[in-house]
């Protein structure tokens, strides 16, 4: 390669943030419908045409796409894809061509028409052609018809990887700067320089003596010739990515704890919300009522020790309810009980209680609250309804209400309990009120068929 | 409506504490013509004193509000019934709304809302209840119904609109709220909800006329 395309300038957005599960539309803005309202509901589930995906995905998305696309489990059709590679090679060449042909997820354009218009980059791989074509003529006056063969994979695959890093979109680039080019472990420091020097050196003689067993060989041993050959090769490919996997491994371990650990602390504050500091503000609230005070103290830690010593989540709803309609009426006793307003209860379909469908219940539960507490409103009214691919709720009062814009981004109630707990499953919350008119809190949850 | 646009209001209701609840809250703003507490003796009444309104419990001795409805109907079709019940129990509420009333709501509904309620029911609208509305929507939800006598396609299923408007209504919006959501005028919901409550009386959907059979009202 005469040239090596230079790597264009990179801003800097967080890695992180192209995966981020917890980003949110924010909470402020203006007032009226945000977020998705009934109408948009649709296309949850509505399988469109393959895109790369930009969750599932090892090197490009592509299987991940497919995967969505199609319905295949990701993990059969990355299978696939390796048989396919291993067989003939065409896989990897499918792969290539997938990774240029098809749009990322949430891009209208794919690679190959950025490319298209991509003067410098259409140079350098014209510039890559001259020495093609010494390859193969090198190798047809040598008769080496193996290299004259082999050669052309190889210029495809180096005119594809030019073109892709030139014109892939600025996540996606970040993202092969990140990733995929540290494979080389090309900028290791000081000390690891001579490690790199000499694990490469044995890599590049183990692969090539892999190489020349395979291709040429010895007369003898002829049984054993292909076994060696590509357990030698195999080596090489140890020895020289052997690190790099290790250290990525090592990387995807500690994300995923990082995670785990990120979602148990939101799942705990919410809960922690739900129930000890909602107690505590209807403390303060009726702190002329000492009788009032004494039953919710107790009430409430009953409740904690039953969620520290049994595990009982406190603020969900148990095991009492089974049924969508049971569970909101798990919900108006508990509220009315609690909060001493009317809670209307309208519902028109039925689905069973799934891990999702409680936690809607549970958003559900806690924008009631807030209403009971917050909007001075006598009542509350509660419309569930279930469709063939969306369970929604709508809560509404008619008491002072708010400006959602001028809510802060950081209000637990809002903030973690109900959005979060939609997120998680993948549901939405719209909120529309104004001030003196009353609010109206819209929770709607894509409905998988499979639990219904 | 005589009487320079105050309805003259008929009360049937088993309780006198309710009654007399009813008359405070809606105070001056209706002319109260008669009150009965079970339902020959309020047959009787109000064919005789001809209300615009009565204000029907579903509950009552003597047949229940269906009786009322079957003994008043027939001779004064002009007479208009809202349906008054603690019950939120959809086979009582269906049955009177298929027996005629021209709407049902709560009894824990506040007295602007009642009053709102009555003057709509006088000027020959219905009012339905965000509870029936949901009623309404279970009942009507899917494609029709197989063996449905009549096979009138129409009064069988709602409209998409028709649906909205429910839908709304449901939620616990007020006519005129629905009418500014939807961009329509408020007339145009009125006839919305009027269509419906014409299907709901006539059509022969099963979820429908379940709740009558059960009743050996049919």
């Amino acid at each position: 390669m005469p040239e090596a395309p230079a790597p264009p300038p990179i801003p800097e957005p967080s890695r992180g943030g192209e995966r981020d599960r917890w980003r949110h539309e924010s909470w402020a803005g203006p007032a009226g419908w945000r977020g998705h309202g009934h109408r948009g509901r649709r296309h949850h589930r509505l399988r469109g045409p393959i895109r790369r995906s930009r969750q599932t995905r090892v090197v490009a998305g592509v299987c991940g796409g497919v995967a969505e696309a199609t319905g295949i489990d990701v993990t059969l059709v990355r299978i696939g894809f390796v048989l396919l590679s291993l067989g003939s090679g065409v896989g990897i060449l499918v792969y290539a061509l997938a990774w240029l042909l098809l749009p990322l997820e949430g891009e209208s354009t794919t690679i190959l028409s950025r490319a298209a218009s991509d003067r410098r980059g259409i140079r350098l791989v014209l510039a890559v052609v001259p020495v093609l074509v010494l390859v193969q003529v090198v190798a047809g006056a040598l008769h080496l018809g193996y290299l004259g063969s082999f050669s052309w994979p190889v210029f495809l695959a180096a005119a594809g990887a030019i073109l892709i890093r030139r014109n892939a979109s600025e996540a996606e680039r970040v993202w092969i700067n990140d990733d995929l080019l540290p494979m080389l472990h090309t900028d290791v420091d000081r000390r690891g320089r001579w490690a790199l020097t000499i694990r490469i050196s044995v890599g590049v003689a183990l692969g090539l003596g892999g190489l020349l067993v395979l291709i040429l060989g010895h007369p003898t041993g002829a049984a054993l010739r292909p076994i060696a050959g590509s357990l030698l090769v195999v080596g090489a490919i140890v020895v020289v990515f052997g690190p790099w996997w290790l250290s990525l491994a090592r990387d995807l371990i500690a994300e995923r704890q990082a995670r785990a650990l990120a979602e148990e602390r939101a799942q705990m504050a919410a809960h922690v919300h739900d129930s000890v500091l909602q107690t505590l503000a209807l403390i303060q609230r009726s702190a002329d009522d000492p009788q009032h005070v004494v039953r919710l103290a107790r009430a409430q830690e009953r409740e904690l020790r039953s969620w520290l010593f049994d595990g009982r989540l406190p603020g969900t709803i148990g095991d009492e309810a089974a049924t969508l309609t049971g569970g909101l009426d798990v919900l108006q006793r508990q509220v009315e009980a609690d909060h001493g307003i009317t809670v209307n209860v309208v519902v028109v379909g039925e689905c069973q209680l799934s891990e999702g469908v409680r936690a809607l219940i549970d958003a559900a539960r806690e924008a009631t609250v807030n209403a009971a507490k917050w909007s001075g409103a006598p009542q509350v009214s509660i419309y569930a309804e279930v469709e063939s691919d969306t369970v929604a709720i709508y809560v509404r009062d008619r008491g002072r209400g708010f400006d959602p814009g001028a809510v802060p981004d950081d209000r637990q109630g809002i903030a973690r309990s109900i959005r979060a707990r939609m997120d998680r499953f993948g549901g939405s919350v719209a909120i529309r009120s104004a001030p003196g008119d009353g609010a109206e809190v819209g929770l709607s949850l894509p409905l998988d068929r499979s639990v219904r | 409506m005589s009487d320079g646009g105050r309805p003259r209001i008929f009360l049937v209701d088993d309780h006198a504490m309710f009654r007399a609840g009813v008359r405070a809250e809606l105070g001056t703003a209706v002319d109260v013509v008669g009150e009965a507490d079970e339902a020959d003796a309020a047959v009787e009444l109000i064919n005789e004193r001809l209300p615009d309104v009565v204000l029907l419990d579903v509950h009552l001795p003597g047949g229940g509000g269906q009786a009322v409805l079957r003994g008043v109907l027939p001779h004064h079709p002009e007479v208009r019934f809202l349906a008054l019940s603690v019950s939120d129990a959809p086979e009582d509420v269906i049955a009177v709304i298929r027996a005629g009333a021209r709407g049902y709501v709560t009894k824990t509904i506040s007295g602007v809302e009642l009053m709102a309620a009555v003057q709509r029911v006088a000027a020959g609208d219905a009012v339905f209840s965000p509870r029936l509305a949901g009623f309404v929507l279970d009942a009507f939800a899917g494609s029709r119904t197989l063996g449905s006598a009549t096979g009138d396609p129409e009064l069988d299923q709602l409209s998409p609109r028709e649906r909205e408007v429910l839908r709304l209504i449901a939620r616990g919006y007020t006519y005129k709220e629905v009418a500014k959501d939807l961009g329509i005028s408020a007339k145009t919901v009125e006839s919305h909800v009027s269509s419906v409550l014409r299907k709901l009386q006539l059509s022969t959907r099963h979820e429908l006329t379940r709740w009558a059979t059960d009743r050996r009202l049919v």
